[in-house]
């Protein structure tokens, strides 16, 4: 089996790609805001943290 | 050996616990979804029905396995959250529900990119896909309730109520396409056995356990940044080494 035979995927490529694309994209999203909130959330522990001192 | 589980039901315990276990989560979840694609792909050979299409099956039945899974989850954290007032079990719902609902989003999204090319239609009003839509909407009814209460116990309990009333839903999805004549297939896993090929029973099995870790790993990080915003003012937060750096 060749690379174009199997992003072909027998003419149902549109669709499998689509469903794997996406759920990796929602996955990589999730990642980013996750640690994005990780870091605002201890930004702001810390601020609280300086303004008690 | 006397071990003291309620140890690790303190939020401040908990934090470092769950930082200490998120790797551990993280990387296996990476490895086995690169390991269970391989095999889906590569190794499983193409369906007699289904030709190729069939491959999506590899990410929508672990999708809508963990859908379900964490709705209980969270509607069990959320319950004992309500009777025994415990903090980090509302806590843990709270940080399940995004996870959740983004696991319903892809059991939906890669459903209509299966049943486009079989059934010709991205989308039936069909009992299966009703009743994961309305999974969907619980999802999102959980989290805008809880964010729409200022007073975040206040918010845990007015959510948890709906999380458990919700949690009815899940038995109907499981059940729809035995109890309705659906369009929607059968189940290919059941309790007698499968009539899945090897390869296909392998890598649907090893991605289903690396969504799993996916989402321990996602869910335990968001919880920590749940707990660090809501003991804010304790002195544990203040001593803790990230927030004196």
């Amino acid at each position: 089996m060749n690379w174009a035979e199997f992003f072909y995927m027998g003419g149902r490529g549109v669709y499998v790609w689509g469903a794997y694309g996406v759920t990796f994209l929602v996955f990589a999203i999730e990642i980013a805001l996750v640690r994005h909130k990780r870091r605002i959330t201890l930004q702001q522990v810390r601020e609280l943290r300086e303004a008690g001192e | 050996m006397a071990i003291n589980w309620f140890k690790y039901s303190a939020p401040s315990t908990f934090y470092g616990l769950a930082g200490k276990l998120i790797p551990w989560f993280a990387l296996p979840a990476a490895v086995l979804f690169v390991i269970g694609l391989y095999i889906g792909f590569f190794v499983a050979p193409t369906d007699a029905v289904q030709g190729e299409a069939y491959r999506i099956i590899f990410i929508h039945v672990p999708a809508s396995i963990l859908s379900m899974f964490l709705y209980l989850i969270m509607a069990g954290y959320a319950a004992l959250g309500l009777i025994f007032n415990t903090r980090l079990s509302s806590m843990m719902a709270t940080a399940i529900a995004p996870t959740g609902a983004l696991f319903a989003f892809i059991s939906l999204w890669t459903g209509a990119l299966w049943g486009k090319p079989m059934w010709g239609a991205w989308w039936v009003w069909d009992a299966r896909l009703t009743s994961e839509l309305i999974l969907l909407f619980l999802y999102f009814g959980f989290i805008s309730l809880h964010a729409s209460i200022d007073d975040p116990r206040r918010a845990d309990r007015a959510a948890a109520l709906l999380a458990v009333v919700g949690s009815v839903n899940v038995p109907i999805i499981y059940f729809s396409v035995k109890w309705w004549n659906t369009l929607h297939q059968g189940s290919t896993i059941k309790f007698t056995g499968t009539s899945m090929h090897v390869a296909m029973q392998q890598a649907m099995f090893i991605t289903l356990v690396a969504c799993w870790l996916y989402a321990i790993a996602v869910a335990l990080t968001r919880v920590r940044s749940i707990i660090l915003e809501r003991e804010r003012h304790t002195k544990w937060v203040a001593d803790l080494a990230e927030v004196k750096a």
